[in-house]
């Protein structure tokens, strides 16, 4: 018999957009799983920045909304 | 050697990242501008189609990295993105722009002095782009703006210097580094500006859209330096006359002056 372990799923909107992730999921294990580096990646969270110490103790709750912000070519202006 | 908040950069060209058809173009041409210090702006990542990062394609041992606000409408959105740069590149400096007409993208002098206010109190070393504006730019310097980055022309025109007389007088007060930006659109344009006195300059589009990105960017290196040169060895005064830099002296032979008449009596 297989050993079922019931992993519960949350919704959040990440950069605008609904994504499903496991409750219990730390913010830097979201940018991890978008393929980014958390050493390079700002993070809003429900409009607040979230300081880079605080991104393996950060757990998004259900409905939350996340913002991944990062540095790209720019000189001024957009 | 030019200093800005207890920093030194030997390079006076500053670089913007923006607009270049390919990162391989852009890393040479910065490379090639002898820059160190270049400006970043900061934009949702694309998850779908996350791409390069900037932040692992240059060396930032060798070139500095200044966040802008670019996008910002008024202070509150500036400050925002000014928390979002330090949370995203640990650095807390900022080239601070207010820019609410999308078609001019003129900076606000009201809404910047308010974010450069609020950002020093927080400890950003706050760089704010604005109009050419002299009595702004003392503003700006005594709630703690570490340089002054005042318009040559409008973001993006290449229409160079159209605000030299402002720019003249902004750089004869200050007393933290003016940096031209926006608008330097040829090495002349910088040399120009150089020329006056200025400090440092920051040049992005003239650059990145040449025909030879890397090529121009040693041009516009080249033309830094030949201005700051001129500057610090003091250029001749102009005048509305013209005076000879041949010698007046020594032309008798060309029209001799015809001899005495002789004397009858003599």
């Amino acid at each position: 018999m297989g050993y079922y372990c019931p992993v519960m799923k949350i919704s959040i909107i990440c950069n605008g957009e609904p994504r499903e992730i496991e409750d219990g999921t730390s913010v830097a294990q979201l940018i991890y799983a978008c393929g980014l580096k958390s050493a390079t990646v700002a993070v809003e969270y429900d409009g607040r920045v979230l300081a880079p110490a605080a991104y393996e103790s950060t757990f998004p709750a259900a409905g939350s909304r996340l913002e991944l912000i990062r540095f790209v070519g720019g000189g001024s202006g957009c | 050697m030019l200093t800005i908040a207890g920093r030194s950069f030997r390079s006076r060209l500053f670089t913007g990242t923006g607009k270049f058809a390919s990162a391989q173009v852009m890393r040479t041409a910065l490379e090639a501008s002898g820059s160190e210090m270049v400006t970043v702006a900061l934009r949702r990542v694309d998850l779908h189609d996350p791409g390069d990062d900037i932040m692992r394609l240059l060396d930032r041992e060798r070139f500095f990295f200044l966040p802008n606000t670019s996008g910002a409408r008024d202070a509150a959105e500036a400050i925002r993105l000014a928390h979002l740069a330090r949370a995203a590149g640990g650095t807390n400096w900022l080239k601070l722009e207010v820019t609410p007409d999308p078609r001019t993208l003129l900076p606000d002098p009201v809404e910047t002095l308010k974010a450069t206010e609020e950002l020093v109190r927080e400890g950003f070393v706050v760089l704010p782009y604005i109009n050419a504006d002299p009595i702004l730019a003392l503003r700006l310097q005594d709630v703690g703006a570490a340089a002054v980055m005042p318009l040559g022309s409008p973001i993006g025109t290449n229409l160079g210097l159209q605000t030299r007389l402002l720019v003249a007088i902004i750089i004869e007060q200050a007393r933290v580094p003016v940096v031209v930006d926006a608008g330097l659109g040829a090495p002349s344009h910088v040399a120009e500006a150089m020329e006056m006195g200025a400090d440092a300059v920051l040049v992005n589009t003239a650059i990145a859209v040449a025909g030879e990105p890397v090529k121009m960017a040693e041009a516009f290196a080249r033309a830094v330096e030949a201005g700051r040169m001129a500057f610090e060895a003091g250029l001749g005064a102009q005048r509305a006359g013209a005076e000879a830099s041949s010698p007046l002296a020594g032309l008798d032979f060309l029209r001799p002056e015809p001899s005495p008449e002789p004397s009858i009596d003599a």
